[in-house]
């Protein structure tokens, strides 16, 4: 027994006496005693369980909280990051940019990090919600590597509130099983199609941005469109096209895996994901235009573990951790780091880099779009109709 | 210390208990429901009727909720009480304990889950290619009013059955065999003898299904796709995608004004039902 002991239980109370005067550092009392190791195995294991668990063999504590989109992380890179620093990834996954806003806007959100999108970080910032980032934690972030186009909204009034995560596109996946293998090309096509053949079988995202977006892109205005007479035209085409639809829901790939749903409102990397696993199922962006998007990592004012969150963020951006993320997820990114490491078959595909006729027909989301009563209301009349 | 004094003292915990987790929460949610959205979301304090006015953009959802859970917890009931009586009156003790947990196992589970296998069961690859396989072409199931009944029937059915069981299980055998002695046909005893004895499970049941049921909205998300709006579903969404604090707390007032009428107006009529009676309901 004695032999497979780590520590004599003598030796254990002298290291726990010099413990208590003072005399060593928790941090060395818990690596002698192998009760460092051990809690580290039990904290992966509870951790998820126990709202603190009192050891973790790391300066930046024991958790971090990840709030972020579905199906946009690669979980080998989160157990790396654990085995790291100690601290345990939890994840909540969020379906729009409104909702992320309220949760913070409610306060006690206990996130560390958060991923808001190009549009609503002024809001962040005006509303006072966002931390601005002390760059010397974060030695992986150099701005230069950055594609401005993606990563200018990370700073406001000059103040760096956020560095770029994954960039992208929305537009719509069409399964072409249930076209002859015809595709389509606009946005007139799938509202019209919904209407028609695809009754009962289109999918659109149950946030405002995109799905009244669409709906003013068919009609040839602008995604950001804020006048009521073009967004009363929109209702109306949501309002008539909502008895075909199959869902409204940001969730969409299960429903297109399984057939069920034949058309979606779809991102970059969900287009991706989808395309890879079922051929039939295209990536679409209509050429009335669409959203061009870029998504950021942040730390959200009054964050419990603000150690932890540069931690994690940095790690995210390591060039080496940041390509397996877009091999898993098939998300673009803006730093060139990430893309010198990523194969050739990556980046010319056209679904994550897409034509550039193509792309130069897409907007950003504004911020006007995301605080705009009007645009709010129009949504929840649309899915309460 | 009084009397007096004392009784206060034993009262007070409930008391404050009440003010804090409902007093408290309910004012806030009136006085929201009077006040304005700020201009990024959340609330202005102003004193307006303004929010009440707009209540009528919501019909939908206050119709589905007031079409479906009385539908559900009628449709609950017609399942349940079989199946409740069966095992309060006709199954033996030794198979009683196993049947009660098979009923209530399925409760241990979250229903997030459990709506999740109603997904593939309603969806494409669930019952309808079942159905299409014997020439039943393309039936929809999924993210229809028929896939929330479903949902919420199945959700809240151990909710019914309990009750009922109870009541059930405390009637006098004997009673039932006088009624056959007497010479009662059995659906002459189950109407004057079984039914009335049941009333307060019954009652019991149906209060506790409909108030859950109004507030529901995990199920219509979940196999409504998003189509079926509940005022569960409503709320969600006021605060969380239009950050509209003041509506979704008028729409929250009026749901609350709702639920106190009809469940007063039930109260009265099982008290009415079960005058003669000397267990009353529980509610």
């Amino acid at each position: 027994m004695s032999e497979h002991t780590p520590i004599s239980k003598k030796k254990f109370m002298e290291e726990l006496r010099r413990y208590e005067k003072g005399s060593v550092t928790r941090r060395h009392f818990l690596g002698v005693t192998g009760l460092g190791t051990a809690s580290a195995v039990m904290g992966a294991a509870l951790s998820g369980l126990l709202p603190s668990s009192a050891f973790a063999d790391s300066h930046i504590g024991d958790r971090v909280v990840l709030a972020t989109w579905p199906n946009y992380h690669d979980q080998s890179n989160f157990d790396m990051f654990t085995d790291q620093t100690g601290a345990f990834l939890q994840v909540n996954v969020f379906g729009s940019n409104e909702e992320m806003l309220a949760k913070l806007q409610a306060g006690g959100s206990g996130w560390d990090v958060f991923v808001p999108t190009n549009y609503t970080i002024t809001t962040y910032v005006a509303e006072g919600l966002i931390e601005p980032l002390d760059v010397s934690k974060l030695p992986n972030y150099d701005a230069s590597a950055f594609d401005p186009r993606f990563a200018d909204a990370g700073t406001v009034d000059g103040v760096l509130y956020a560095v770029p995560k994954n960039w992208g596109t929305t537009g719509f996946a069409l399964n072409t099983s249930h076209t002859n293998g015809k595709s389509m090309d606009s946005w007139k096509d799938f509202f019209d199609r919904t209407m028609d053949d695809f009754s009962g079988r289109t999918m659109v995202h149950d946030y405002q941005l995109t799905t009244i977006g669409a709906a003013l892109n068919y009609h040839g205005y602008s995604f950001n469109s804020i006048d009521e007479a073009e967004l009363a035209d929109a209702e109306k085409l949501l309002i008539d096209v909502k008895p075909h639809l199959f869902a409204i829901s940001s969730d969409y790939q299960p429903s297109m895996r399984s057939g069920d749903a034949w058309m979606t409102i779809c991102w970059t990397g969900d287009g991706k994901q989808l395309n890879t696993d079922i051929p039939e199922i295209e990536y679409i962006l209509g050429k009335e235009g669409g959203e061009l998007w870029s998504d950021y990592y942040a730390i959200p004012k009054g964050a419990p573990h603000t150690e932890a969150a540069y931690a994690l963020i940095n790690f995210m951006l390591d060039p080496e951790v940041n390509a397996r993320e877009v091999l898993a997820h098939g998300y673009p990114v803006a730093d060139n780091r990430t893309n010198a490491l990523l194969p050739d078959a990556i980046l010319n595909d056209p679904i994550l880099y897409p034509a550039a006729e193509l792309l130069n027909a897409l907007e950003f989301g504004a911020a006007a779009s995301l605080t705009d009563p009007n645009r709010a209301e129009l949504m929840a009349r649309f899915k309460s109709a | 210390m009084t009397q007096r004094a004392r009784n206060w003292l034993m009262v007070a915990p409930a008391g404050a208990w009440l003010i804090v987790m409902l007093v408290l929460p309910l004012s806030v949610v009136f006085i929201f429901s009077f006040g304005e959205r700020a201009p990024s979301g959340g609330y202005v304090p102003a004193f307006t009727f303004e929010q009440y006015a707009n209540l009528p953009a919501r019909f939908t959802a206050f119709k589905n909720t007031l079409v479906l859970a009385p539908l559900g917890t009628l449709t609950a009931l017609v399942i349940a009480y079989p199946l409740a009586y069966q095992l309060a009156v006709r199954t033996s003790d030794k198979w009683k304990t196993l049947l009660l947990i098979l009923v209530i196992v399925p409760f241990w589970t979250s229903i997030l889950i459990r709506s999740y296998a109603w997904i593939f069961i309603l969806g494409g690859r669930g019952i309808p290619s079942l159905l299409d396989s014997i020439g039943i072409e393309d039936v929809r199931l999924i993210n229809t009013q028929f896939a929330v009944l479903v949902g919420i029937v199945y959700g809240y059915l151990p909710l019914m059955v309990f009750p009922i069981y109870v009541s059930l299980d405390r009637l006098d055998k004997r009673l039932l065999e006088a009624s056959a002695d007497l010479g009662a046909h059995p659906i002459t005893t189950f109407l004057t003898v079984t039914l009335p004895m049941s009333i307060s499970g019954i009652a019991t049941g149906c209060m506790l299904v409909f108030i859950l049921l109004m507030g529901e909205f995990l199920i219509p998300a979940m196999l409504g796709g998003g189509k079926v709006f509940f005022v569960g579903n409503a709320l969600v969404d006021l605060f969380l995608q239009s950050r509209n604090w003041a509506y979704g707390s008028a729409v929250a007032v009026m749901l609350i004004v709702i639920m106190l009428v009809t469940v007063t107006l039930y109260m009265r009529l099982i008290s009415r039902l079960s005058v003669q009676r000397d267990d009353t309901p529980l509610m």
